[in-house]
């Protein structure tokens, strides 16, 4: 009996049903493109498709990666976007200072709602599985292609479900729960499958908690990482999201390629060492002095993110030797952070507020790290040279721990703050 | 078809940051991105490929960013094609959507060997050892989109649609 992925990918296929491996040419709902992904893909599309008119009301264009402009090829590479977007009269163009990191932008201005299929551009576009789509990481050809055709192939994906129970332990959020599962499964251990998430501590866990793990499912390797719907989605999206939907649920007797269960009350906070996500550790046994500490991401820079890094640092100093810095993902969080008094706490703090955009998480500018430096992120990869020199090493953690560490210029596990 | 090349070996988890690093994503082309491939994880890389050089790695190729900006790397630095025991799935369908053909095998091998390896029956053979292996070839219509492309394909799609 069929799992989320095969119901959703069968409907949008037009097919009564499919099977893991199996092929399907499916209708996707959205295709999302950023700065970085857009420029080969609208060159692919004036070349090929010029004589065809794109889906507009399928493509939203979010620059995010390296803009504001970072220099002079970042400025031409976003303009291709703008100049894309008014060529073609898209109107679901994100612009500076009203947009902010694609996947947050995409949830925020209501794309994302139960039972769609969502493609986009960018590897953390399986973000949205926490809102009960199908949304799945492609290329920039493909793109393309989607722009002027509306469908794609797809491999029916075989799933995986996890099941997570139990009350999690203070300061442990959604992050340490998804490092805690991939160093469990290895980086591969969800290659071309769904992750499909079950259990009371799941069934418990904040939207924005939900979003950080489904978003690093791709960190296992996943197609996709889908929590079934249930009230805190239905009421995040009311008032906010575009059209009607249809949640979709696995039926009781689905059948899986593998049943994980884990107790989060029995998890750290956790941190991810160098370089690979998979390699989880609990806080308190790593003893590292940190040049950096890095709050943001579609990971984690949601507003509920900003509160608890910022119920750290409340009248306290980051620690002279480091420097922190916070990157709200998006506009609408940036907004949040002035009104709930967010800003000042982060400011008095002794960190660097910046604005929305992808900044840093991949290397690209606003805290790129040195030879030899350290960094502790909220981000989602450590691999080599990700966040700027190949030297450089990157500890993946929650914004709790982001900002203890900050605070005593180690990795710290913040219930060991004195 | 037979691809001829020089191996260039690699380990588990070859991630996109490796292949293309982020800093030189500010264009699509292959050439100009097949400059800079590999330059931080293996600087000799693009002093040394030689066009139809293969590339043989472990598990899990490809993984992290969707940046199709590395299979493109590989193509415009002369990569023939990579055979790896499992690759990450965007760079795996990026790759069949433009055309850098893909192999799933577990190969003996060292560095600089040279390998023939036939598309059409399955078979890499190793010139030093002698030693030949078969692969099971992708699904049919994986086969006939990395020889088409994507585009093409989409572009018969559409003519047929209007
Ligand atoms: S914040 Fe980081 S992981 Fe998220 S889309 Fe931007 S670069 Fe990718």
């Amino acid at each position: 009996m069929p799992t989320i992925s095969e119901k959703i990918l069968a409907k949008k296929a037009g097919l009564k049903c499919v099977e893991p491996g199996q092929i399907v040419e499916a209708e996707v709902d959205f295709v999302m493109l950023n700065d970085v992904t857009g420029l080969p893909a609208f060159e692919v599309y004036e070349k090929n498709f010029s004589t065809f008119q794109p889906l507009i009301d399928k493509i939203i264009l979010i620059p995010d990666h390296y803009v504001p402009n970072k220099d002079v090829r970042s400025a031409e590479q976003a303009r291709s976007m703008r100049n894309f977007a008014s060529r073609h009269h898209i109107n679901n163009y994100f612009e500076v200072g009203r947009g902010g990191v694609c996947h947050q932008v995409m949830i925020e201005s209501g794309f994302v709602a139960p039972g769609r299929l969502i493609v986009g551009a960018d590897s953390h576009t399986c973000s949205y599985g926490a809102l009960g789509a199908f949304s799945t990481g492609i290329g920039s050809t493909e793109a393309a292609c989607a722009m002027a055709s509306g469908k794609l192939w797809f491999r029916v994906p075989e799933t995986q479900k996890i099941v997570v129970e139990g009350k999690p332990k203070q300061y442990v959020m959604g992050k340490d729960i998804i490092l805690n599962v991939i160093g469990d499964l290895g980086v591969s251990g969800s290659l071309y499958k769904t992750m499909e998430w079950y259990g009371s501590t799941i069934n418990s866990l904040p939207l924005a908690d939900r979003i950080t793990i489904s978003n690093m499912a791709i960190e296992a390797g996943a197609k996709a990482g889908i929590i079934p719907p249930d009230d805190t989605v239905f009421k995040f999206l009311k008032g906010r999201v575009r059209g009607n939907y249809t949640p979709v649920y696995s039926d009781k007797d689905a059948e899986y390629a593998d049943v994980f269960e884990y107790d989060s009350s029995e998890m750290e906070v956790t941190v991810a060492e160098p370089f690979l996500p998979e390699n989880a550790k609990p806080a308190s046994e790593v003893d590292v002095t940190i040049d950096q500490a890095y709050l943001g991401s579609c990971t984690n820079g949601r507003i509920e993110d900003m509160r608890a890094a910022a119920q750290i640092l409340k009248g306290r100093k980051v620690h002279q030797n480091v420097r922190m810095i916070v990157v709200p993902a998006s506009t609408e969080v940036q907004r949040r952070m002035v009104e709930e008094g967010l800003m000042e706490i982060f400011i008095k703090a002794g960190a660097y507020v910046a604005g929305p955009t992808c900044g840093a998480c991949l290397g690209g500018y606003m805290g790129v790290l040195a030879d030899g430096e350290v960094c502790v992120s909220t981000t989602n990869r450590n691999f080599v040279g990700r966040m700027g020199h190949k030297n450089s090493r990157v500890y993946l953690a929650n914004p709790y721990v982001v900002a203890s560490s900050a605070i005593t210029g180690r990795i710290t596990d913040p219930n060991d703050l004195r | 078809m037979k691809l001829t090349g020089r191996v260039w070996k690699f380990g588990d988890n070859v991630d996109t940051d490796q292949i293309i690093p982020a800093v030189y994503l500010t264009t699509g082309d292959p050439r100009e991105l097949g400059r800079h491939a590999f330059e931080f994880a293996r600087p000799d890389f693009v002093k040394k490929i030689k066009r139809g050089d293969i590339i043989v790695a472990g598990k899990n190729f490809g993984s992290g960013s969707s940046r199709e900006h590395a299979p493109r790397a590989l193509m415009g630095a002369g990569v023939s094609c990579v055979i790896a025991k499992s690759f990450a799935r965007i760079f795996f369908r990026n790759s069949v959507n433009i055309g850098l053909p893909l192999i799933e095998a577990s190969i003996e091998c060292e560095e600089g060997d040279v390998l023939v390896v036939d598309l059409s029956k399955g078979t890499i053979k190793n010139k030093r050892t002698g030693e030949v292996i078969g692969f099971q070839n992708f699904p049919e219509f994986l086969m006939q989109l990395m020889k088409k492309g994507l585009v093409n394909y989409t572009k018969e799609h559409l003519k047929r649609r209007k």
